[in-house]
C-alpha cells in the first residue's frame, strides 16, 4: 500500500499548512504598536511608497526615502519621540501593505491608501489626510480623451488598488492589466503593451513629471481620500494620528509640506470622511 | 478556515488554471526539443556550434527567469518584437528550462558507451540516424529523472506570469487577495499547483520503472 501512505504523509503537512496558518491569524494583539512599545523601542515603524514619486519614493541619487508622506511621517515621528529621525521607513505595496501590518512588522500605513468600507473591515483609518482621484495616464499622441474611450483597449495598474475594481465597475470593456506595483504598470505603458494607465491622479502626476511624453487625460473620475492605516483596534495610535492631523493642519505645518511636493495650495478644509458617500 | 473568496473568483481561478496548463504544457515540449538540441550542439565537434551551445546554456542558466521573462515582455517591443504574453511565458519558460535539460541530456549521451556510437556508424548509419535511434534513446533511459525535475520545476516557474499580468493560477490569487484573507488563497492555490505536479511526479516515477524493467530484459 505505497500509495496509501503517499497520500496520508501529503494530508499530514496539509493539514499542518492550515493549521500554523490559523495560529497565527490568532493572535491578533496590538500590543506590539502600542504606543507605549513604540516608545520603549524609541523608533516609530512606517510603510510607505518606494516607488510613488510626491508620496514615497526612494531617490536614485542619494538612496533616500523622500515624499509627501514620508515627510508627514517624520513630523510624527518628532510629536511622538521628539526627533524626526526616530522614524524606519519599510517599503510597502498595494499588495503587501496590510498583511505587513496584521503581521506587526509596520506600526501604520502612510502608503497612497483609500479609505473604503471594506478595507476598514481589515484596519482602521485616521481622518483624512488627502483627497486623490482617479485619472487615466496616456501617451502624448494618444487618442485616448476619457473613460468613455477604453472600449477593448488596454489599462494597467498596480495589483491590491482600488484603482483595479473601479476600473471593473466604471469601465467593464476596458481590459484591465494588474501588475506587481506601478513601476511596472508604467514600464508596460512605455513599452506600449497596454494603452494607458490608471490610478490616483495624485500617483499620475508624479509618473508625468518624470516622464513628459506622458499626459494625463479624463479627469478626476472617482474621489479617493487617503487615511493612514493601523491595525484593527489600535484606536490609541488612531487617536493620536487623528490628533497630529489637527494639529499639523492648524499650525500650518501641512501646508508647507504640500506646497513643497505638490507646487499648490492645499484645499481650504481637508475632506472628512462623508466623501466616501458620493462614491 | 475562510474560503468564500471563491464565491467571487472561482471563474479567475478556472481561466488562471486552464492558463497554467496550456503554457506549462507547450512550455514543457519546447523545452525538451530545444534542450536536445542545445545538447548535441554541446558535445559538437563542430566548434561554432558547441561554442554557441555552451554559451546558451551558462547565459539562461545563470541568469534569474524574472529578468529573462521582463527583458521578452518589456524589452523586445523596442527592437519591434512584440510577443503575446501567452508566447513571453511558453518561450521564456521553454528557453530557461531548455538550459537545465539540455545539460541532463548532454550527461545522458556522454554516460552511453562510445563503443555505441562507433559501433552504429561502423554499421552504416550517419551522425544523426545514429543519434536518433541508437544513442538517445539510451540516454534518455537514464535522465528520466532529472528530466521529471525540471518539468516539475516548469510548472511551478509558471507563477511567473502573475507579474506580466498574464492571467495564470497565481495572478488569480493576487486578484483575490485584495480583499480577502491571504492563508486560505495561497493554500488553496497550493492544492491547484499539487494538482499538477503530483500527476507529473506519479508519471515520471512510472516511465521510470517500466524503461528500467525494459532495458533489465
Amino acid at each position: 500500500m505505497r500509495f496509501n501512505k503517499w497520500v496520508v504523509s501529503l494530508l499530514l503537512i496539509m493539514m499542518v499548512m492550515v493549521i500554523t496558518a490559523c495560529t497565527s491569524n490568532s493572535e491578533n494583539s496590538t500590543d506590539g504598536s502600542s504606543i507605549e512599545n513604540i516608545k520603549k523601542r524609541g523608533k516609530l515603524v512606517a510603510g510607505v511608497k518606494f516607488d510613488t514619486y510626491l508620496f514615497g519614493y526612494k531617490d536614485p541619487a542619494d538612496q533616500q526615502i523622500k515624499g509627501f508622506e514620508v515627510d508627514l511621517m517624520k513630523a510624527f515621528a518628532k510629536k511622538l519621540l521628539g526627533d524626526e529621525n526616530k522614524v524606519e521607513f519599510k517599503e510597502v505595496t498595494s499588495k503587501t501593505r496590510i498583511k505587513l501590518l496584521d503581521a506587526g512588522d509596520i506600526d501604520l500605513i502612510a502608503a497612497t491608501m483609500t479609505v473604503s468600507e471594506e478595507r476598514k473591515k481589515q484596519v482602521d483609518f485616521s481622518n483624512i489626510y488627502f483627497l486623490a482621484g482617479q485619472s487615466l495616464l496616456v501617451k502624448n499622441d494618444s487618442t485616448i480623451q476619457s473613460i468613455k474611450d477604453l472600449k477593448g483597449r488596454k489599462v494597467s495598474t498596480s495589483k491590491g488598488s482600488t484603482s483595479a475594481k473601479n476600473m471593473k465597475k466604471m469601465a467593464p470593456e476596458a481590459i484591465l492589466e494588474e501588475y506587481e506595483n506601478y513601476a511596472d504598470s508604467l514600464t508596460a505603458l512605455k513599452s506600449g503593451k497596454v494603452e494607458a494607465v490608471t490610478t490616483d491622479d495624485s500617483i499620475l502626476m508624479g509618473m508625468q513629471q518624470q516622464n513628459p511624453d506622458l499626459k494625463l487625460v479624463g479627469g478626476q473620475f472617482t474621489k479617493e481620500p487617503y487615511g493612514i492605516a493601523v491595525k484593527k483596534g489600535n484606536s490609541e495610535l488612531q487617536k493620536e494620528l487623528n490628533a497630529f492631523i489637527k494639529e499639523i493642519w492648524d499650525n500650518g505645518q501641512y501646508a508647507t509640506l504640500y506646497k513643497k511636493w505638490f507646487k499648490k495650495e492645499p484645499a481650504k478644509e481637508l475632506p472628512t470622511d462623508s466623501v466616501l458617500q458620493t462614491n | 478556515m475562510d474560503f468564500s473568496f471563491l464565491d467571487v473568483y472561482k471563474d479567475s481561478f478556472i481561466h488562471g488554471f486552464v492558463t497554467t496548463i496550456e503554457v506549462s504544457v507547450v512550455a514543457l515540449i519546447l523545452s525538451l526539443i530545444l534542450g536536445v538540441i542545445i545538447a548535441i550542439f554541446r558535445i559538437s565537434r563542430v566548434k561554432p556550434l558547441e561554442w554557441f551551445g555552451t554559451a546558451y546554456v551558462e547565459f539562461f542558466r545563470n541568469t534569474p527567469l524574472v529578468i529573462q521573462i521582463f527583458f521578452f515582455y518589456f524589452g523586445l517591443p523596442s527592437l519591434g518584437i512584440d510577443l503575446s504574453k501567452f508566447m513571453v511565458a511558453s518561450l521564456g519558460l521553454a528557453i530557461y528550462t531548455s538550459s537545465f535539460i539540455a545539460e541532463a541530456v548532454r550527461a545522458g549521451i556522454q554516460s552511453v558507451n562510445k563503443g555505441q556510437m562507433e559501433a552504429a556508424r561502423s554499421s552504416g548509419l550517419n551522425y544523426i540516424q545514429t543519434m536518433w535511434h541508437v544513442i538517445l534513446p539510451q540516454a534518455f533511459k537514464i535522465i528520466v529523472p532529472p528530466l521529471g525535475n525540471q518539468f516539475i520545476n516548469l510548472v511551478k516557474n509558471s507563477s511567473i506570469l502573475a507579474l506580466i499580468a498574464g492571467g495564470d493560477i497565481m495572478y488569480a490569487a493576487d486578484e483575490a487577495a485584495v480583499d480577502y484573507d491571504v492563508i486560505p488563497i495561497y493554500i488553496f492555490v497550493a492544492g491547484l499547483y499539487l494538482l499538477l505536479t503530483i500527476p507529473l511526479s506519479l508519471a515520471v516515477n512510472f516511465i521510470e520503472r517500466r524503461w528500467a524493467k525494459q532495458g533489465s530484459r
